[in-house]
């Protein structure tokens, strides 16, 4: 990073806004968007499908409460509940003389938090989704092959649910990356936080923004790719023959 | 709410939280009126037009929303400023623009959720069946009276449920407003936990505000989907 930078300084050198220090705040930004984002969406992901399988139960009082789960975390703003997270941990009793304090310390952490259920909860309503829209011929097929209900989750209904939820999923990940921006409002140093801070140090708001604007396309039109390419892959089967 | 002691913060709960309202409906409006035009456009057989539509709705999509709030909130007043010393340097026509925050947020969000609108709109008016469009041509029909009668009511059926999706993603996205300046009820009670160290007291209630509104405009959708579905079989 330093030697690129070094590299590029002098074709920088005329212009006084994309200096090396403003570069490498982009840079940091980067990292930390892309960070906050990967870490949440792998939990929220872990955490999703057996959510998504409980919510699918036909037993209300297991369903019942995933439900709630969703229903609030879908309901509300993600900045009401970083908000939370951010200011509540603090004031929950016996948090300020635990080990949990490091979880206040650095803002990252209520953060991830608030992400990581936020996006539980939307993968969970997708799966959940992809796994009742089930072909009833299926489920019949495998129960003939005498298969248990919980074989029959792990070879039939989950891959194939699984496969019918990608499209919704790409664009799950898509609203993620772009939710991530609110984490500037906590103080941590995110893209759109480094577009802030240099907006704020040279009052130039159109270099600033449009420039960090451009990044997240960057980064939406790769998304794209990456999901493109795996239900092109994983969805063969339904393409109509060439 | 009368049983919870605000710390006075009550009544400015109360006007930020019809400030939120005020706020989605309106940007709802322009939403709805940009995606329509931009959805027609992207379908016209102008090429210039649909290319125009296209790029708006692809770079409004691409970037976070707040970024794009950011940009014209903070860029809005500079690029107005720029036109109007234009204006004075080149006409010698002296005016100074004050941009109304309200005004931005509205305008901001009905750009940004124009963008999503417009590829619902331009997925439902694709599954409208062309045959109802011949045969109101067969009647007579003008081509308003036709997009009245015939292609409206038949592309709201498709459309309906990403609409209800695109309002409550935009009726969520109100809150970042509070980010720039805005007070509306998630600025109140950001600004009432600072000051009293009480976050649950303000932040919850604000989260119920929302559920409230979101439960409301769902039981609407369903009122509206039986409306737009009706003459047609399950």
């Amino acid at each position: 990073m330093e030697q690129w930078l070094a590299h590029v300084a002098p074709w920088l050198s005329a212009n006084d806004i994309f200096t090396p220090a403003t570069l490498a705040r982009y840079w940091t930004g980067l990292v930390n968007t892309v960070d906050l984002v990967f870490v949440s969406l792998i939990i929220g992901l872990m955490m999703a499908v057996p959510l998504a399988i409980v919510r699918s139960s036909r037993r209300w009082w297991l369903s019942g409460p995933v439900w709630v789960y969703t229903y609030i975390f879908r309901g509300t703003p993600l900045l009401i509940q970083l908000y939370l997270a951010y200011y509540g941990f603090a004031f929950v009793p016996g948090v300020q003389d635990s080990w949990l304090w490091f979880f206040i310390e650095d803002p990252v952490y209520p953060a991830l938090f608030a992400f990581t259920l936020n996006t539980a909860a939307y993968t969970t309503e997708i799966f959940h989704g992809a796994i009742r829209a089930t072909p009833r011929g299926e489920l019949e097929a495998a129960r003939a092959y005498g298969m248990s209900s919980a074989r029959a989750y792990r070879r039939i209904v989950l891959p194939s649910a699984f496969r019918r939820a990608l499209p919704a999923y790409g664009n799950e990940v898509i609203f993620m990356l772009h939710a991530s921006a609110i984490a500037s409002a906590v103080t941590i140093m995110d893209l759109t936080g480094a577009a802030y801070f240099v907006y704020a140090r040279f009052y130039t708001p159109f270099p600033a923004f449009i420039c960090v604007a451009l990044i997240y396309m960057g980064l939406t039109f790769a998304i794209l790719a990456v999901f493109r390419t795996l239900e092109r892959r994983l969805l063969r089967h339904r393409q109509p023959a060439a | 709410m009368l049983w919870i002691d605000f710390h006075g913060y009550g009544p400015r709960l109360l006007s930020g939280a019809w400030l939120t309202f005020e706020l989605a409906i309106l940007s709802l409006a322009l939403a709805l009126v940009l995606g329509l035009i931009a959805a027609s456009a992207r379908l016209s057989r102008s090429r210039g037009a649909a290319g125009v539509a296209t790029t708006y709705t692809t770079l409004i999509r691409g970037v976070p929303d707040l970024v794009l709030m950011m940009l014209l909130f903070y860029g809005g007043q500079i690029g107005v400023n720029m036109v109007t010393d234009q204006l004075y340097a080149l006409f010698d026509i002296d005016i100074f623009i004050n941009i109304n925050p309200f005004i931005a947020g509205v305008t901001t969000l009905g750009v940004i959720y124009g963008a999503y609108m417009a590829e619902t709109f331009r997925g439902a008016f694709m599954a409208v069946d062309e045959g109802q469009m011949e045969a109101a041509r067969a009647y007579g029909m003008s081509p308003w009276r036709t997009f009245k009668r015939i292609r409206f009511p038949l592309m709201m059926r498709h459309a309906l449920p990403g609409l209800g999706n695109n309002w409550q993603v935009l009726l969520k996205s109100t809150a970042l407003v509070s980010i720039i300046g805005l007070t509306d009820m998630v600025r109140v009670a950001d600004k009432a936990t600072k000051a009293t160290h009480e976050p649950f007291l303000f932040m919850l209630p604000v989260a119920v505000g929302y559920l409230a509104m979101t439960t409301v405009s769902e039981l609407a959708m369903l009122w509206l989907k039986r409306r737009y579905d009706t003459g047609f079989e399950h």
